[in-house]
């Protein structure tokens, strides 16, 4: 037996193996979040409603666990997202603050009006500038704080029942927020079509931001 | 895109059709945005930027070349950075960078992630070179040596 017969099978069996490593590696689409680990950017933003314009900055996201949620009412995976929001803000005592990203804030007032308000207040982003400085690349984008102000935690995508489960329930106990293990049975309304299944990669809320 | 389409319709004219192809290719560095530019440097070190960071959506695009809503943010951003806040080069990669992580450079750091892409051509360059020898020196080994040849000679010879 001639071991250079099977030089071209072995050769196509690692070029094989390869692909089939690299094509399960995390998606291309998905960047690493620069900020996990930093605290969150200085910046200064009105009011969506309410504040008389008094301008919001980063000193009034700190003191406790905070949610900050990027989010538009053009961004139809928001909308997915936003009964995961009202469910986390019924089960949780954890403050969420919304950031109203390049949108009409007559449509967003709308939709708060319309859908339920999961946010403790909400920060308007007309041109994407704040955005800029938080290094969002496109909604829905979620960081998670600690009472100091620094990023624990960056979710790009909608969170899912899944994704509060695995990613930021624990973080949350973490951070001393009581959050139950098995986080309150979820409501049987059109809400549950929305749901990812467990098993499912997020990978897919991505491709519709 | 847009400007290409329009051209379709006037191909009998080639000069026209020579004339707006050269108008879409100058608006090809930066397809919708016009920004004010104090002096020609200042541009100058914009278009540099804009076409050396990448878009952070788009995989491999860079910012000047991707229509992009957050390509035309982070325009707008590095216009602002280096107009309005008087930033050098390095100061507004730095500060993107900060942001939006190693992937907007196009220049990944050598870290153990990233290791085997800077090491592995180098590997495989020396895997092949270590081949090349190996062969060399069997095929040397297979030569006949002085004393064969001459035997084969002779029997040829006497064939």
């Amino acid at each position: 037996m001639r071991p250079a017969l099977f030089t071209p099978l072995v050769v196509f069996l690692v070029i094989l193996l390869l692909g089939y490593i690299g094509f399960q590696l995390e998606d291309p689409h998905r960047l690493p979040s620069a900020l996990v680990g930093k605290p969150f950017p200085d910046f200064a933003a009105q009011r969506l409603e309410g504040g008389d314009g008094a301008l919001v900055g980063r000193e009034d996201l700190l003191g406790s666990p905070t949610l900050v949620n990027v989010w538009a009412t053009w961004c139809p995976t928001c909308r997915a997202e936003h009964e995961e929001l009202l469910r986390i803000r019924a089960s949780a005592p954890v403050r969420i603050i919304g950031v109203n990203y390049k949108d009409d804030p007559a449509k967003a007032r709308r939709w708060l009006r319309d859908y339920g308000d999961p946010y403790e207040f909400n920060l308007v982003d007309p041109d994407g500038a704040l955005g800029v400085e938080l290094g969002v690349y496109g909604a829905p984008e979620t960081f998670l704080l600690n009472a100091a102000g620094e990023v624990v935690f960056k979710q790009v995508g909608a969170i899912t029942e899944s994704v509060w489960r695995r990613e930021l329930a624990p973080r949350l106990a973490a951070l001393g927020v009581a959050v139950s293990a098995a986080p309150n049975a979820r409501p049987a309304d059109a809400s549950a079509a929305f749901s990812a299944t467990p098993a499912a990669p997020q990978q897919s809320d991505v491709g519709s931001r | 895109m847009v400007k290409q389409q329009r051209v379709k319709g006037v191909c009998a004219r080639p000069a026209l059709w020579l004339l707006l192809l050269g108008a879409g290719l100058a608006a090809g560095a930066s397809p919708v945005d016009v920004y004010d530019f104090p002096d020609a440097a200042t541009e100058a070190r914009y278009r540099a930027l804009v076409a050396e960071l990448r878009c952070p959506k788009c995989l491999n695009t860079n910012l000047a070349g991707s229509d992009a809503p957050i390509a035309q943010d982070l325009r707008a951003a590095v216009h602002r950075l280096i107009i309005q806040e008087g930033l050098a080069d390095q100061q507004v990669r730095d500060y993107l960078q900060a942001r939006y992580g190693d992937f907007i450079l196009y220049d990944p750091p050598v870290t153990g992630a990233t290791l085997f892409l800077w090491a592995g051509p180098i590997l495989f360059a020396g895997i092949g070179l270590g081949l090349i020898a190996v062969r060399m020196r069997r095929q040397q080994r297979a030569r006949l040596s002085d004393a064969d040849q001459a035997q084969l000679r002779r029997i040829l010879d006497e064939a």
